[in-house]
């Protein structure tokens, strides 16, 4: 691995990163750009195979397909490299504007600014809700989904359980028990 | 001390959150706001809309910024860390084992259980803007804010970096 190879992989996954607004779903298709069609590191079934792989793994989307495809590319220094690139301009300008804006807190239209954001996330979260919560439909149906949320609700808000906890044993519940035979129980559940 | 909380606090959001950075958005919250009380609801709105208002992965910003406002640098490495290097250690060191069940039921069924839990969470947040909303700018304001937010992200598909300039703009002008 050259020099000159590893300064296209941080290039490539700077690009990607100060490209990808949205979040990390929406820079497959940049990372997709870069390594498949630009300098050609895979092959479009293998990338599809690694993004399918990544998706069965817990965690942001965006950091697991830079640091496989930097591996895969340049090693060890490639893989910190390729996930160096795509995290770190933005975090340095998040740590400088908020900072910024906190210091100064007491100002009156910083204070206002800051008032003023509040119901655009709440929009921005309630709009992420209603599309889990319609993936989650689409998949289980309404029955199932209203009653999982339900009873995640009372255990996380009212009974105070950890929300790792409640997601952990799901994860391992949907790991054990016979597929044909919990499929039975969901199926006399709705 | 504050180290191993915080690394707890990203580690566990990100290896039991399925469905990409944002399904681990309520959960860091869960951690930030509601297990440790680094910041409030209203400093918490401040990270995700400026967060969402830029490119890259929403998580590691998040990690980077609250890691950086806990316990400096330090604090802003770890938590990145801990957001970063298991999941992709896992990626790595699995993968074969994972390219052998990446169609198989079980694997897809993981994340399908986990959306409703996720989902719940985020509308726990929306509650928690709407009275820290209410309790700042007041009934008016966020109702305005939040029906232009709206109309302007899911009717007219606006780039949400606008949505945040806007609101800014709102708040410095009307609510300062």
């Amino acid at each position: 691995m050259t020099a000159s190879q590893q300064g296209k992989l941080f290039f490539s996954f700077l690009r990607i990163g100060l490209l990808g607004f949205g979040g990390g779903p929406s820079m497959i298709p940049l990372v997709h750009q870069e390594v498949v069609k630009r300098h050609a590191w895979m092959k479009d079934e293998e990338f599809a195979d690694v993004l399918a792989i990544a998706n069965t793994l817990p965690g942001p989307i965006a950091t697991k397909m830079p640091g496989y495809i930097g591996f895969r590319v340049g090693g060890t220094l490639g893989c910190i490299n390729a996930v160096v690139a795509v995290i770190l301009p933005m975090i340095v300008a998040m740590i400088l504007l908020l900072g910024l804006f906190s210091r100064h807190r007491d100002v009156a239209w910083i204070h206002g600014m800051s008032q003023g954001m509040v119901p655009v996330v709440m929009v921005m979260m309630g709009q992420l809700a209603w599309d889990f919560l319609n993936k989650s439909r689409l998949a289980l149906g309404w029955a199932v989904s209203l009653v999982m949320a339900a009873v995640a609700a009372v255990l996380i808000y009212w009974l105070g359980v950890h929300p790792g906890l409640v997601i952990g044993t799901l994860l391992v519940a949907a790991m054990l028990p016979p597929l044909t035979k919990r499929k039975s129980v969901e199926e006399a559940a709705q | 001390m504050t180290y191993v909380q915080l690394f707890l606090a990203f580690f566990i959001p990100n290896i039991v959150g399925y469905g990409g950075g944002p399904a681990i958005i309520p959960l860091i919250e869960a951690e930030v706001v509601g297990r440790y009380g680094w910041m409030n609801a209203q400093e918490f709105a401040e990270v995700l809309g400026l967060g969402n208002a830029l490119p890259s992965p929403i998580a590691t910003k998040m990690a980077g910024y609250v890691g950086y406002e806990v316990a400096g640098v330090g604090g802003a490495v770890v938590a990145v860390l801990a957001t970063v290097v298991p999941t992709l250690l896992l990626m790595l060191g699995a993968l074969g084992l994972l390219y052998r069940y990446r169609e198989s039921p079980r694997v897809k069924r993981m994340s399908q259980w986990v959306r409703p839990v996720i989902a719940i969470m985020m509308a726990g947040m929306v509650l928690s803007f709407f009275s820290e909303g209410m309790a700042g700018a007041g009934l008016m304001h966020t109702a305005i804010i939040a029906a232009v937010a709206a109309i302007a992200l899911l009717r007219f598909k606006a780039h949400p970096a606008l949505v945040v300039v806007g609101a800014l703009a709102y708040g410095g002008l009307l609510l300062g």
